[in-house]
């Protein structure tokens, strides 16, 4: 959308409010002395140039609007093409220093379209106990969310949920299959 | 807190299951009990679905202090009118002979049976216990604590009832989960709540009439208490972010749970009548798993505080917080001994994870099972035993096993994956 549109709109808006002053001041001025005078002459010069820089102003403005949305797409692109599983070490918590990139690519995404939100999964790999799991995949999502809020994102932009071990992605029961399970899933909402 | 009430869907309540848990006897006592259950003399028309003889030679021998007497070797299936000769018993190695009569009569059903001391050549006692039709299971099981308690002394846990989770999984994110009530022999489960999301921790009341678990409404989990008998759900908490582990304060009156609604896991302790919710810990690490102790001054939890998982005891008075499990790696989920002698919990010892049992006096800790994947024990209300879930080739199954460590028995699952065990309290 149009912010583009919107600017051209505030540009059309501003020209024909300047209008409406003038052939106002022509109106009430249509009386004995036709002359402009110095004072009269300086004020309109004054509302001319105001006018041209606010359309200059406008202008840019579309312009800056134009080079957000450019931007706004690649961060989105950047933010689709990133990972959105990131794994976990038995009965820990800390992000992955690979996992940082994906995760800044998302940051950025989020902090600029305050409107988009995320749901992060934490789960658990299927050893020890199912509630001691369930409250281990919560702190996999917070060490998410707290690392997307660093970046800039709002908090209210990222709901948490922990699944435990009750929602594995592997069934395979070795070391390959565990570490598959300890994760936290990345889901645009 | 906000606290309300509404009524789980009728047809949940009502809902068999399909599933009946098998049981296979891994390991019993050395010198088990002989007893002969001669099968119930049928002195009506009409064949029952319950064959009390069975149900009660296998409750016995669930206990592993008991073996049966084949059916087969029986030289007479005598009633409990006719003359027993003791001879016949003593040929067959039978220490203990039970012998009954089942009718229908304008009123339902009636029982009759006695049990007799084969090397005493007496009765010991007999009894008739008239019951509504469908009563039989019921019946089989009082006279299998009658029997159980006149021979060992201890009260007999054939009446009680257990609670578990049953899930089938179609794909990760297509699961049914089902809370299952049933019989303590497994028999008669039925379905008291169902959902596509994870149920997890479900615990009994005290009097058990009601049960506390965590289950999503929504997308969001939350601790909901539901009435056996009304089916009626009341909502506990659902708060942002963690709602777990509930378990009932003996007076019934209160649950701790855990909740992340501070930024964390920690424990709380929620009044189920004035909503009130009390923090019970401050810790940056995972609180989690908490249960009282039998005198109720005492809240047992699992806690990551000293790095890796490990329990400690609060005092509910002032808070203060001690550890007591020391020796491995991973110790968690703990719950008391109904003497509130000893705690029992999952244990981490060579990447395996077994049932253990602490003696909080002599500090002796005694390793109860050997599967692997061991967990959430649950002692019965005599103290004898407990159940607890593991798993074999991926599919969940339960387990008992004394509190020795020597008798265990197997319960799988004919079909569904099953955990989460919680034995009933006592009824009578």
């Amino acid at each position: 959308m149009s912010v583009l549109k919107q600017a051209k709109a505030v540009g059309i808006a501003v020209v024909l409010a300047v209008l409406a002053g003038c052939a106002g001041q022509v109106n009430e001025s249509a009386g004995p002395s036709k002359i402009e005078t110095d004072a009269e002459r300086a004020a309109r010069e004054a509302r001319q140039a105001e006018f041209l820089a606010k359309q200059q102003k406008s202008q840019e403005e579309a312009k800056a609007a134009d080079r957000a949305e450019i931007m706004g797409e690649q961060l989105r692109n950047n933010a689709m093409a990133a990972d959105t599983l990131f794994f976990f070490g038995f009965d820990k918590s800390d992000l992955s220093q690979d996992a940082l990139d994906d995760l800044d690519a998302h940051a950025k995404y989020l902090a600029s379209v305050r409107a988009a939100k995320v749901r992060l999964e934490g789960h658990a790999d299927e050893r020890g106990t199912r509630a001691y799991n369930l409250a281990l995949g919560e702190r996999r999502a917070n060490a998410v969310a707290r690392y997307l809020v660093i970046q800039g994102v709002n908090r209210s932009q990222i709901e948490t949920v922990s699944y435990g071990e009750e929602r594995p992605l592997s069934l395979s029961r070795d070391d390959n299959g565990w570490s598959r399970n300890r994760r936290v899933e990345l889901i645009y909402q | 807190m906000r606290l309300f009430i509404w009524l789980a869907m009728a047809f949940m309540v009502a809902m068999p299951a399909r599933a009946e848990l098998v049981i296979e006897i891994t390991r019993g006592v050395e010198n088990p009990i002989k007893i002969a259950v001669v099968p119930f003399r049928v002195k009506s028309s009409g064949a029952f679905d319950v064959d009390l003889a069975r149900l009660i030679e296998s409750n016995l021998e669930r206990s592993g202090q008991f073996v049966r007497v084949r059916r087969d070797t029986m030289l007479s299936l005598p009633g409990p009118e006719d003359q027993i000769f003791y001879r016949d018993w003593r040929a067959i190695d039978s220490e203990y002979t039970v012998v009954g009569s089942v009718e229908r009569d304008a009123e339902g059903l009636l029982v009759r049976y006695g049990l007799h001391d084969v090397f005493g050549e007496r009765v010991l006692f007999a009894e008739r216990i008239p019951g509504a039709p469908e009563s039989l299971r019921d019946i089989g099981h009082y006279i299998s604590d009658r029997i159980y308690e006149a021979l060992t002394g201890i009260k007999g846990i054939f009446s009680t009832r257990l609670l578990y989770v049953s899930a089938e999984r179609r794909s990760e994110k297509d699961q049914t989960f089902k809370l299952i009530l049933s019989d303590a022999d497994g028999g008669r489960p039925r379905t008291i709540f169902q959902s596509s999301e994870p149920i997890l921790s479900p615990k009994w009341s005290p009097d058990g009439s009601r049960v506390a678990y965590m289950s999503f409404r929504g997308k969001r989990p939350g601790i909901y208490v539901q009435t056996l008998a009304s089916g009626e759900v009341q909502k506990v908490s659902d708060f942002p972010g963690l709602n777990s582990a509930p378990s009932f304060s003996p007076d019934g009156r209160k649950l701790v749970l855990t909740l992340s609604r501070d930024g964390n896991p920690e424990i709380y302790v929620a009044n189920l009548r004035t909503g009130e919710i009390d923090r019970m810990t401050n810790h940056f690490a995972i609180d989690t798993e908490a249960s009282w102790s039998p005198d109720g001054r005492s809240i047992l939890f699992t806690s990551s505080r000293g790095g890796k998982p490990q329990l400690y005891l609060m005092n509910v008075a002032d808070k203060t917080v001690k550890r007591v499990t020391f020796d491995g790696d991973y110790n968690s989920n703990g719950s008391f001994t109904p003497d509130g002698e000893s705690i029992v919990f999952v244990h981490r010892t060579n990447e395996r994870f077994h049932i253990a049992r602490l003696n909080l006096k002599t500090r002796e800790l005694r390793i109860l099972t050997e599967t692997d994947l061991d967990e959430s024990p649950s002692v019965a209300p005599n103290g004898t035993m407990l159940i607890y879930a593991t798993s074999d080739e991926g599919k969940g199954l339960l387990g008992l096993v004394s509190m020795d460590g020597r008798v265990r028995v197997r319960l799988p699952s004919v079909s569904e994956s099953v955990r989460e065990p919680a034995w009933s309290p006592f009824f009578n």
